[in-house]
């Protein structure tokens, strides 16, 4: 029997509409949760609009946007237990916000500020992966402890659809179907990888269905359906911790640039954006919302409001921070600095290099 | 004691730090049920079971991204990769994620691996297998390379190795695997890192090498004493980073220096080894310093690699140069 490409019919988990009606059977969330999960994507595009703005005045550096990405990243992080482990890309804010990670460390990475390098202790996030895919075999290292620990957690890789290129992405699911490890693998269709759109990194007519040749579980969901993705981000950890390690893929768009380095309107098709504009994560949340009754055009102006404040104090935090030294710089080679390195180190201090 | 082979040695140390401590995992391809392509882990797997021995899929990069989530989670991976000429598949976990971990994470996290890996030539493996690739990891801050010479000194060297915070490249020359024995101690004995050995005592030349141009050295030396040379050698055991207290001083005493390595001349530990001599001995050199190395050309096919290699007769033909200048 022939296996024909793309026969696999992979089924989208919707829960919401583009218009904020429920067409999905109503997940297990309460009131609190969901306007949770809505604050959440609030905090997480203002910070991430702010970032944009700092990067074009010259405040921070380089900076990768995650507009339209919100209900994804929010979504799965919701679904996490304080013992999880994201091993995020650079593109994962709204992740690593609901997870823990303080809005000035994040100012403080695209500062270029050691201290950005890491969350606070007691924070289960990876420091940011610049190499693509490569978090999905660290992943799948910490899973292989937790599960040889004997302990309950899941270690997610953020990834997007470029990162399923490589051959990284490959190793990992390869590996975690193998050991039976607590993975998931949260996998981001934003559509492009910079310039190259996902059209072109695989003939799979879908991400979630490459699962299927690891031998392990695979499901796609709207990834700008906040409820669709955290009911199956539940369910896929739930499934992690039993050792059955899931690839799911959020179908979402990358409304903004790669990164501050780059200009969209160079590759992408006309009309584009303006039909995704349209499927927005927050303004399908918000008609939700409002439609429930837990939710108004005056408290939505406050949580702005709130959520603009937040990022302000962050900002100011991150740059009052002293900045970095060079010399610090060979405090972290090696555990013991060999001779050769004191001797650079103490050579930059006699010259006053030091800034 | 024990007279052990090399590759004895390296199997004793590995199940004396197993033994000691449980966090150590070993893994790698064929390292189970099969103990390794050499036996290095022989018998390994029977006595701490599948879950620290174990045998991955067929992935070197998928081993070393195994290693960097092992790491931060509090174990001391010790993974193999099965012959060097494959690191290329592995680098990015190696350089750019083990090595820049402590720095990356302010020091949060640290990568104590050791990546322990077959080379060198001479013994005519099929291509990829044999090639000395430690300058490129010693041009990696961050990663320790340590290469031993003899049963003793891998021993010693792997259980500091495995005990070591950072990041150790472990190199352990496949001519030497069983070319000799030794006597090595039962039990734990550590050989300090970045501490080079004086293999030969003598006033006239140091010689600074490694790994099988130890042997090589050490042979040339005596044959150049039979003409009245007394030559030093230094094995320097740890080539990142490099033990300047001891070749300096070697230098300064015998005011002639050359530097033998197997891997190809051009960039290296022992350009590397010459310009530190430069640096600091300047004015104490009777003659400049030079190298042996092998041709700058990829490693050759075996009908041809034995002319190829350096060998005792180019370290006498260099030495005389650096006697008589």
């Amino acid at each position: 029997m022939w296996l024909e490409p793309n026969e696999t019919i992979v089924n989208k988990v919707q829960v919401l509409d583009e218009t904020g009606k429920l067409i999905g059977s109503h997940p297990d969330v309460n009131d609190d949760e969901l306007l949770a999960l809505y604050k959440w994507m609030v905090q997480a595009r203002t910070f991430d609009q702010r970032a944009l703005k700092l990067q074009r005045q010259g405040r921070i550096g380089t900076y990768a946007p995650m507009i339209g990405q919100e209900a994804a990243q929010v979504g799965s992080a919701f679904a996490l237990k304080k013992q999880d482990w994201i091993y995020p890309s650079y593109r994962e804010v709204g992740a690593c916000l609901v997870h823990g990670v303080s809005m000035e460390n994040f100012f403080l990475y695209t500062m270029g500020h050691i201290k950005g390098g890491t969350s606070a202790q007691g924070t289960n996030v990876f420091p940011v992966q610049i190499i693509i895919g490569a978090q999905c075999l660290h992943a799948v290292g910490s899973a292989w402890a937790s599960k040889y620990k004997d302990e309950s957690s899941v270690s997610v890789a953020y990834i997007g659809d470029g990162g399923t290129s490589q051959g990284d992405f490959h190793e990992a699911l390869n590996f975690a179907g193998v050991y039976k490890l607590p993975t998931v693998f949260f996998v981001q269709n934003n559509q492009w990888a910079i310039s190259v759109p996902r059209s072109k990194q695989t003939a799979s007519a879908t991400i979630a269905q490459k699962a299927a040749a690891y031998g392990i579980t695979g499901i796609q969901v709207d990834g700008n359906d906040v409820l669709a993705v955290y009911s199956t981000m539940k369910e896929a950890l739930r499934r992690a911790r039993e050792g059955k390690p899931v690839l799911v893929e959020a179908v979402t768009y990358r409304q903004g640039p790669h990164t501050t380095a780059d200009d969209p309107t160079k590759y992408r098709q006309n009309g584009e954006l303006e039909q995704w504009l349209a499927k927005d994560p927050l303004k399908r949340m918000k008609a939700f919302l409002i439609e429930r009754g837990i939710w108004n055009e005056e408290l939505e102006q406050v949580e702005f409001e709130t959520a603009n404040d937040k990022v302000t104090k962050a900002f100011e935090i991150a740059a009052s921070t002293p900045s970095s030294k060079t010399v610090e710089v060979f405090d972290f080679v090696y555990e013991q600095k060999p001779s050769q390195l004191a001797e650079q180190q103490n050579s930059i201090q006699v010259e006053g290099v030091v800034k | 004691m024990a007279q052990m082979t090399m590759i004895q040695a390296i199997t004793d140390a590995l199940r004396t730090e197993m033994g000691k401590d449980p966090n150590v995992l070993v893994f790698g391809e064929d390292v189970g049920v099969n103990g390794g392509v050499f036996r290095a882990t022989e018998g390994l797997q029977k006595e701490f079971g599948e879950d620290r021995v174990f045998d991955t899929p067929l992935a070197e990069s998928g081993i070393g991204g195994l290693a960097v989530g092992l790491a931060l989670q509090g174990f001391r991976p010790v993974p193999e990769i099965q012959f060097f000429g494959f690191v290329f598949e592995v680098f990015d976990s190696i350089a750019g994620q083990l090595a820049r971990m402590r720095y990356r994470s302010g020091g949060r996290y640290t990568s104590p691996v050791t990546i322990r890996s077959p080379f060198g030539g001479g013994v005519h493996t099929p291509d990829m297998h044999a090639d000395s690739l430690e300058g490129l990891m010693a041009q990696t801050p961050g990663v320790k390379v340590v290469i031993p010479s003899t049963p003793y000194d891998a021993k010693g060297l792997l259980i500091s190795s495995i005990r070591d915070n950072d990041t150790v490249v472990f190199l352990e020359h496949m001519k030497l695997y069983r070319s000799f024995r030794q006597e090595v101690p039962e039990g734990e004995y550590t050989i300090p890192l970045g501490k080079a050995d004086v293999k030969r005592e003598g006033t006239d030349l140091t010689i600074v090498t490694y790994g099988a141009m130890v042997h090589e050295s050490l042979k040339a030396a005596e044959e150049l004493e039979k003409e009245g040379y007394s030559v030093e050698v230094i094995d320097l055991r740890t080539v990142s980073p490099l033990d300047l207290e001891t070749i300096i001083p070697s230098v300064e005493k015998t005011g002639r220096a050359i530097v033998v390595q197997e891997a190809q001349k051009q960039a290296g530990v022992a350009a590397n080894v010459v310009a530190e001599i430069n640096d600091r001995a300047i004015l104490s050199l009777e003659a400049p310093v030079l190298r042996v190395a092998a041709p700058d050309t990829v490693f050759p096919f075996p009908q041809a690699e034995t002319v190829w290699l350096p060998n005792y007769k180019d370290v006498i033909e260099t030495a005389k140069k650096v006697l008589t200048y």
